[in-house]
C-alpha cells in the first residue's frame, strides 16, 4: 500500500515538473492608483485584519470549550434547567453566539468595501 | 419479506416526497438547458429562497439521521458534528467566499486553474472531486439502506442502497434534479418541517429537552438521584432501562466520552490515562469539520447564484440563521432514543441507532394511534429529501467531473457535443454503480462517522489550496498542487485504513470480507496514538498540507504566476470597482 502511494507520488511529482522552467515575471501595464501595489495591500490587510478578529472570536470559543471541559470538568457539568453547562453551551448557545459574529462580519466588511471604493476614485483623482 | 408489516402511512409520506422530488427536478430541467441557466439559476429568486436552496443543498443524511444517531451513541462528544458543520460556514465566509465569488471561478477545479493558468493543476484538483465525493456518497447510501429497511422489515440492506442508487442515478442520467435552486429549496423546508414538528410532538409528549437530560445521572450530580422534575404524569418522564452495551451515563452526558476515548479504552488505559488522547481526538475532529466545510466542492458553487456581493452577503448570514437552526433538532431525538428506544443500542448496522429519528416517533402510537405513523412517516419523508438531494448534488458534480474535465479533456479533446452528452449518461451510470457498491460495503460503520471522514479529507486538501492561494501571492501552482496531494492522500489513506479495520470486527458478511485487516486492530491496541492520528487525521495533514505549499512555493518561487497583483486584485477589490470585467478582457486579448 505504501509501495503503491509513493509510487503514485513520484509518478505526480514527474507529471507536475516537468522542466525547471523559470518565468520572469512581467510588470502589469496599468499605472493608476487601483492598479498599485500600495492600494492592494492595503486592500488585503485591512480584509485579512477583520477576517482573522472575526475568527478569534470564533476560535476562542471553539477551542476554549475543550480546555474549559478538560480543566473545569465539575464546573461545566453543573446542571441549568436540566442541561448540563456543557451541553447547554455546545447543543443550543454556541448557534446565537456564531450569528452574531457573523452579522458584525457582515456589516464591517460591507463598510470597509465601501470605504475601499471611494478610497480608489481618490486615490486615481489624486494621480490624474 | 413481510408485507403485512409495511405501514402504509409511512410508505405514503415516503412515495409523496420521492414522486415530487423528481417531477419538480424534471419541470425545472426542461425550463434550464445550459450550464449557464444552471449556474445563474439564482439571480432571478430572492435571497430567502436562495439561502435556502444553499440549505438545502447542505443538510444531508448526516444531519438528518447521522447526528441523532451518534448522539444517542455517543453522547455529549457526538455535539461537534452539528455545531462545526454549521459553525464551519463562517469560516468559508471570513477567509474564502468573498473573494471566490469576486474571482468568479464556478468551480474549485476552474478556481485551480485560472490562479494558476494551469491546465495540468486543474486535472490535478479534478481527482478530489472524485475522492471527496465517494466518500460523501457512502454514507448517504448508508441512509437510503437505513431507512428502506425501516420502511419494509425483512428488506436486506443492500436491496434498499441498489434500489435508492439506481432510481437517483436513472435521474441524473435522464437529466432531472440538476441541482436546481426552487427543488433545493423545497427540499430544505421539507427536511427542517420533518425534524422540528416531530421534535415539538415528542417533546409535548415526553417533558422537555432539558428534563429528559436530567434524567441522565453526571458524575458531579453526587450521589443523590437525577432532579427530575415532577411536574407532569410520572410515568411519562420515566426513561427505559438500558441494555448492557449502552454506554453508562456519566461518560455519556460528559464530555470525553465513548467516542473519543474508544482507542485509549481500547489499548487498557485508565480514564485519567485516556483524557489527554480524548482532547487530541476532539481537537482534530474541530479542525477537520470546520476547515472541511470551507473546501467542500459542492457548497461553494451556490455563492455565484446570487445578483451580487451584498444579496451574496446577506444570503450567507440566512443560511447560517437556517442550518443553525435545523442543527438544534437532531440531537434532541438522540437524548430521547436514549430515554424511550434504548433497544437500539443492542442492534448494530441499519437496525442499530442510526434510524432512532425514523422509529422514535412510533412510540407515541400506543397513546395516539395513527398520530404516531403519521409523524414517523414525516421523518422517513425527511430522511428521503436528505439522501436524495445530496446523493443528486454529488453525482452531478461527480459526473461532470468526469464527463467533462477526464473524458473532455484528457481523454478525447476532440469529442463532439453529442458525444459528451452521451458520455454524460454512462460515467452517471458508472458513478451511480460505484456508490451503490461502496454503500452496500459501509452498513457497520456510522453515518455521521464517515460524512466527518469526507470533512476530513477536504479540510487537507481543498482547505489549504483555497485559504493560501487566495491570501498568500507567492504561492506557485507546484506548491499547491504538493501540498494539495500529500496532505489530502495523507488523509483518504488514513480515513480508509480505520474503515477497513473496523469493517473487519463486523460479524457479518463484510467482516468476511475484509478479515485480511484485522491485524491493524491488534496493532492499534498497542499505539492507541496512531489510531487516532488515522481516525482524526486532520490535526496533522492539514498543517502537513499548508507547510508543504509554503516550502515547495518558496523553492519555486520563479514560477510565481506573472500577473499574480493582477489576480489579487480581482479576489481582494470591491466588486465595484469593475476589476473582473477589466481582467476577463485582458485575458482574452492575451489570447488573440
Amino acid at each position: 500500500m505504501l509501495l503503491l502511494f509513493s509510487c503514485f507520488l513520484i509518478a505526480v511529482c514527474a507529471a507536475i515538473y516537468p522542466n525547471q522552467f523559470y518565468m520572469i515575471p512581467t510588470p502589469p501595464d496599468h499605472d493608476d492608483f487601483i492598479h498599485s501595489e500600495e492600494f492592494l495591500n492595503a486592500l488585503m490587510k485591512r480584509q485579512l485584519k477583520l477576517s482573522i478578529a472575526c475568527a478569534t472570536a470564533f476560535l476562542i470559543l471553539l477551542c476554549g470549550l475543550p480546555l474549559l471541559n478538560y480543566f473545569a470538568p465539575i464546573f461545566m457539568a453543573q446542571r441549568v434547567g436540566g442541561f448540563t453547562l456543557a451541553w447547554l453551551i455546545l447543543g443550543v448557545l454556541f448557534f446565537p453566539y456564531v450569528w452574531i459574529i457573523a452579522r458584525v462580519f457582515i456589516t464591517r466588511s460591507m463598510a470597509l468595501e465601501n470605504e475601499e471604493v471611494g478610497r480608489a476614485a481618490e486615490g486615481n483623482k489624486r494621480q490624474s | 419479506m413481510d408485507f403485512s408489516k409495511i405501514d402504509l402511512w409511512i410508505l405514503a409520506c415516503s412515495g409523496i416526497t420521492v414522486i415530487v422530488t423528481i417531477w419538480m427536478g424534471f419541470r425545472s430541467a426542461k425550463t434550464s438547458k445550459s450550464a449557464s441557466d444552471f449556474f445563474v439559476a439564482g439571480r432571478s429568486v430572492s435571497v430567502g429562497w436562495n439561502a435556502s436552496a444553499i440549505s438545502g443543498e447542505y443538510l444531508s443524511a448526516a444531519s438528518f439521521m447521522g447526528i441523532a444517531g451518534m448522539v444517542m451513541l455517543s453522547g455529549y462528544d457526538a455535539l461537534w458534528y452539528p455545531v462545526c458543520y454549521a459553525c464551519g460556514y463562517l469560516f468559508l465566509l471570513l477567509f474564502i467566499a468573498g473573494p471566490l465569488r469576486r474571482f468568479g471561478a464556478y468551480t474549485i477545479p476552474d478556481f485551480a486553474e485560472g490562479r494558476y493558468d494551469s491546465p495540468v493543476f486543474r486535472k490535478i484538483a479534478v481527482c478530489f472531486v472524485l475522492f471527496i465525493g465517494f466518500f460523501y456518497t457512502m454514507p448517504q447510501m448508508k441512509g437510503a439502506g437505513t431507512t428502506l429497511a425501516y420502511i419494509f422489515p425483512g428488506l436486506p440492506y443492500w436491496v434498499g442502497v441498489a434500489l435508492v442508487g439506481a432510481v437517483i442515478t436513472l435521474n441524473v442520467a435522464l437529466g432531472g434534479m440538476k441541482g436546481i435552486t426552487l427543488v433545493q429549496a423545497v427540499q430544505y423546508w421539507i427536511k427542517m418541517f420533518a425534524i422540528s414538528v416531530p421534535v415539538f410532538v415528542l417533546l409535548s409528549v415526553y417533558g422537555s429537552y432539558g428534563k429528559n437530560l436530567s434524567q441522565n445521572h453526571s458524575a458531579a450530580d453526587g450521589t443523590s438521584p437525577p432532579a427530575i422534575v415532577q411536574t407532569v404524569d410520572r410515568a411519562i418522564t420515566d426513561r427505559h432501562a438500558l441494555p448492557e452495551k449502552a454506554p453508562k451515563d456519566e461518560a455519556w452526558i460528559a464530555p470525553f466520552g465513548p467516542l473519543t476515548t474508544k482507542a485509549a479504552k481500547a489499548a487498557g488505559l485508565t480514564a485519567a490515562e485516556a483524557k489527554p488522547y480524548s482532547l487530541l481526538y476532539t481537537f482534530s475532529l474541530i479542525v477537520a469539520l470546520v476547515c472541511g466545510t470551507a473546501g467542500l466542492p459542492h457548497i461553494l458553487v451556490r455563492f455565484y447564484t446570487n445578483p451580487d456581493g451584498v444579496a451574496a452577503k446577506k444570503t450567507t448570514m440566512w443560511v447560517m440563521i437556517l442550518i443553525g437552526v435545523f442543527y438544534v433538532f437532531p440531537p434532541i431525538f438522540g437524548v430521547l432514543g436514549r430515554n424511550f428506544l434504548p433497544e437500539l443500542y443492542a442492534a448494530t448496522g441499519s437496525k442499530g441507532p442510526d434510524k432512532v429519528v425514523l422509529e422514535l416517533p412510533i412510540l407515541i402510537r400506543e397513546k395516539y394511534g395513527i398520530m404516531g405513523s403519521i409523524l414517523s412517516g414525516i421523518t422517513c419523508a425527511g430522511a428521503f429529501a436528505a439522501f436524495m438531494s445530496t446523493f443528486s448534488g454529488l453525482l452531478v458534480s461527480m459526473t461532470g467531473a468526469l464527463a467533462h474535465d477526464v473524458y473532455g479533456r484528457m481523454l478525447r479533446p476532440d469529442a463532439t457535443p453529442e458525444d459528451r452528452m452521451k458520455m454524460f449518461k454512462w460515467c452517471a451510470i458508472l458513478v451511480g454503480s460505484v456508490s451503490v457498491l461502496l454503500g452496500s460495503m459501509v452498513e457497520p460503520l456510522e453515518i455521521n462517522f464517515m460524512v466527518g471522514q469526507a470533512f476530513a479529507i477536504a479540510a487537507a486538501s481543498y482547505f489549504p489550496l483555497l485559504f493560501m492561494s487566495v491570501w498568500w501571492r507567492g504561492m506557485t501552482m507546484k506548491g499547491a498542487a504538493t501540498g494539495m496531494l500529500t496532505g489530502g492522500l495523507c488523509a483518504l489513506l488514513s480515513a480508509t485504513l480505520v474503515n477497513a479495520s473496523t469493517l473487519a470486527l463486523d460479524k457479518g458478511p463484510m467482516g468476511k470480507l475484509f478479515a485480511g485487516f484485522g491485524g491493524i486492530n491488534d496493532f492499534w491496541k498497542v499505539h492507541p496514538l496512531l489510531r487516532i492520528l488515522c481516525e482524526q487525521p486532520a490535526i496533522w495533514s492539514v498543517p502537513l498540507s499548508i507547510g508543504l505549499m509554503i516550502v515547495v512555493s518558496k523553492a519555486t518561487r520563479a514560477t510565481i504566476p506573472a500577473d499574480v497583483r493582477m489576480k489579487m486584485l480581482v479576489l481582494h477589490a470591491p466588486e465595484d470597482l469593475g476589476l473582473k470585467q477589466e481582467y476577463i478582457q485582458e485575458q482574452q486579448g492575451a489570447a488573440h
